[in-house]
């Protein structure tokens, strides 16, 4: 079983001699619960690919399929509703709603899907714990440090128990000691709960973490490289 | 599912209204002066308009009459009617009515010393005036009428200028009698009565109704009956009875004693909707404006949003959450401030007398009062609500068709 599968996916930007060929004929499947890392040097189409999946944009042509769903043919309020129920998102900043507690972050996923607030407090708690970040609760997003933002927004992804994480270069802004912390945790939660991770990155030290490894080059993937 | 997120949009429309607090209070400001202003003028606009109703039933109109069909065409003696039937003083003498009043008003002329004028005699049974019209109310000078058969006069203090005479002074009555012979008689000037409006006093000398009807040979023949009743809100129903109880005879409301004052009603609500929309169009724009910078701003964290699966309705129902909480609290700043205005700075109304002087064609009196009526109330707060939500549906929808991966990406 693959939790997503892509075949024949183009994306350009532009149109005629501006044309940018971001994707080219993407043919992909990841199966369900692996730990994939993409690779490339910049420009080569891997925040593209993140996004396709995630029904944050549409393939200029090609099929997504993301938990036996056709993303590539849904409506906004379809995507809307299959990435509250089925994928986690982790961007590399600006992950969290300002206004909100990280407890309030993480718990407005849920009260989007409607859970009672009795559970949510609870899932909210543990995750966040899971996540190390007992005692933090109720502080803002701006009283935390980048690391253990980083750590509220895949403790949100993760607490709806999504088929999928897609994370787009989620260390970047990291210290190494931190980045790798994350890493290490995601790499936990992967193991502990099954989820599926796609994870886009530079960094050498989160590429040794990932089970399978795909290299892309100018919209490409030109090397896919089982690991562990 | 609405309702399960609509404390979540209430949560976040509250705590983003205060990520700016300046500038919150200025449009919160500009919301509640709006608000203030709506709701003085309306106050403004009724109590002048109440004022001028209750001056019209005041002046001898009450709130309904009963006459001989062709009187109100043609105020003569022939048209008279006889004294109101058992049927009618069923009628007339249930709870319903507040008071009732039988008189003579026939045209006379009156003549001083030195000046005679036009003026409409009114012959009245004065205790049952009292509440019912302006001779019910005090006589500034001399004392009032006392009985059915006062054979004293009572005219207005203009009047008196008028004629150069005063209280205790003989003046002449002249008018036609039943046989259409002149018919006159001197009466003693026993008081001075004042009233809104200058042109009334000049308009009606008073006697008593007994002397009146002796003076033009009517034996017990009137000209009207008129009645109050408790509330102006009943009326329709005992006009009916009434009409029925005396077919022959003419009863009419005092909306249809009074059709210009109607339409002058009906002209004000018009013009006060007019007024609501010029003001509530300025506040419009500085919302909208607000809104679409609030948006702009907040670009990323919408694409956030749609990104963690917010439905597009729901960030419009975020952004509309956030005007709805802010249109909430400037109005209630807004009527509270013009409740302060009107109820408590000026619960004594605003002494116009200065300016009236000049207005009496405009008839306009003295004091003015403000009345804020419920009715108005209700109109201006849903108005602005109602309207104010309209006028953040464009940011609210331009929000919802941020495109994701955009509105992520930007800086
Ligand atoms: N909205 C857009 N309009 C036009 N071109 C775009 C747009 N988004 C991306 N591109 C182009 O598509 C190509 C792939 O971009 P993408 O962001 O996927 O690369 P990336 O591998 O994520 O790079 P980086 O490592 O720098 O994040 C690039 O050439 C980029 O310029
Ligand atoms: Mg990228």
């Amino acid at each position: 079983m693959s939790t997503v599968t892509l075949h024949k996916v183009c994306k350009t930007f532009g149109e005629g001699k501006l044309a940018v060929h971001a994707l080219r004929d993407i043919d992909l499947e990841v199966g369900n619960g692996d730990f994939v890392c993409l690779s490339g040097p910049s420009g080569s189409g891997k925040t593209t690919l993140l996004n396709m999946i995630g029904g944050l944009d549409r393939p200029t042509s090609g099929e997504i399929t993301v938990a036996n769903q056709r993303v590539d043919q849904m409506d906004k309020g379809e995507l809307a509703e299959i990435r509250l129920r089925n994928i986690g998102f982790v961007f590399q900043a600006y992950n969290l709603i300002p206004v909100l507690s990280a407890r309030e972050n993480v718990e407005f996923v849920m009260q989007l899907q409607g859970i009672p607030p009795e559970i949510r407090h609870q899932k909210s708690k543990e995750i966040l714990a899971e996540v190390g970040l007992n005692g933090m609760e109720d502080r803002k997003p701006a009283e935390l440090s980048g690391g253990q933002q980083q750590r509220v927004a895949v403790a949100r992804a993760l607490v709806s128990e999504p088929a999928l994480i897609l994370a787009d270069e989620p260390t970047a802004n990291l210290d190494s000691v931190t980045a790798e912390k994350l890493v290490e945790l995601l790499r936990h939660l992967n193991d502990e709960h099954g989820i599926t991770f796609v994870i886009s990155t530079h960094d050498k030290m989160v590429m040794g973490h990932a089970r399978r490894l795909l290299k892309m080059h100018d919209g490409k993937i030109i090397d896919d490289i089982q690991q562990r | 599912m609405m309702k399960r997120t609509l404390p979540l949009l209430a949560t976040l429309g509250w705590r983003n209204l205060w990520r700016h607090p300046k500038r919150t209070f200025v449009i919160l400001f500009a919301i509640t002066l709006g608000v203030w202003f709506m709701v003085i003028s309306a106050g403004m606009m009724v109590g002048i308009i109440e004022q001028q109703v209750r001056d019209t039933i005041f002046n001898l109109t009450g709130h309904a009459q009963i006459h001989n069909p062709e009187y109100r065409d043609d105020p003569a003696i022939e048209h008279s009617m006889p004294p109101p039937t058992p049927a009618m003083l069923e009628i007339l003498n249930s709870p319903k009515v507040k008071q009732w009043s039988s008189r003579v008003r026939l045209p006379a002329v009156v003549m001083s010393e030195r000046e005679s004028r036009g003026v409409t005699l009114v012959g009245i049974d004065p205790k049952h005036e009292q509440g019912l019209s302006l001779i019910g109310e005090p006589v500034v000078e001399g004392r009032a009428l006392e009985s059915i058969d006062d054979d004293g006069i009572v005219i207005g203090r203009r009047m008196a200028e008028k004629l150069e005479t005063r209280v205790g002074k003989r003046i002449v009555v002249m008018s036609q009698n039943k046989n259409k012979e002149v018919a006159d008689r001197g009466f003693r000037i026993v008081g001075l009565y004042r009233a809104e409006l200058e042109s009334t006093e000049t308009a009606y000398v008073f006697t008593g109704r007994k002397t009146a009807q002796k003076l033009l040979g009517l034996n017990d023949d009137l000209s009207e009956i008129a009645l109050i009743t408790y509330s102006r809100d009943g009326l329709e129903p005992l006009v009916a009875s009434l009409r029925q109880a005396a077919p022959t005879l003419e009863t009419k409301s005092w909306k249809e004693l009074e059709p210009l004052m109607v339409s002058a009603l009906k002209v004000y609500d018009n013009f006060m909707i007019i007024w609501y929309l010029i003001i509530f169009g300025a506040m419009a724009f500085g919302l909208t404006n607000t809104m679409l910078m609030a948006i702009f701003e907040r670009t990323r964290e919408i694409g956030l949003f749609q990104a963690l699966g917010m439905r597009p309705r729901y960030i419009v129902g975020q952004v509309l959450m956030e005007t709805f909480i802010l249109l909430l609290i400037g109005v209630a700043l807004g009527n509270l401030t013009g409740w302060f205005t009107s109820d408590v700075i000026f619960a004594d109304g605003i002494d116009l007398t200065e300016f009236a002087r000049g207005m009496e064609s405009f008839q306009m009196s003295s004091i003015m009062r403000f009345q804020l009526e419920a009715r108005d109330l209700i109109t201006i707060n849903l108005m602005v609500i109602v309207l104010g939500l309209l006028a953040s549906l464009y940011p609210a929808l331009k929000a919802a068709r941020y495109v994701p991966v955009e509105a992520i990406t930007r800086t």
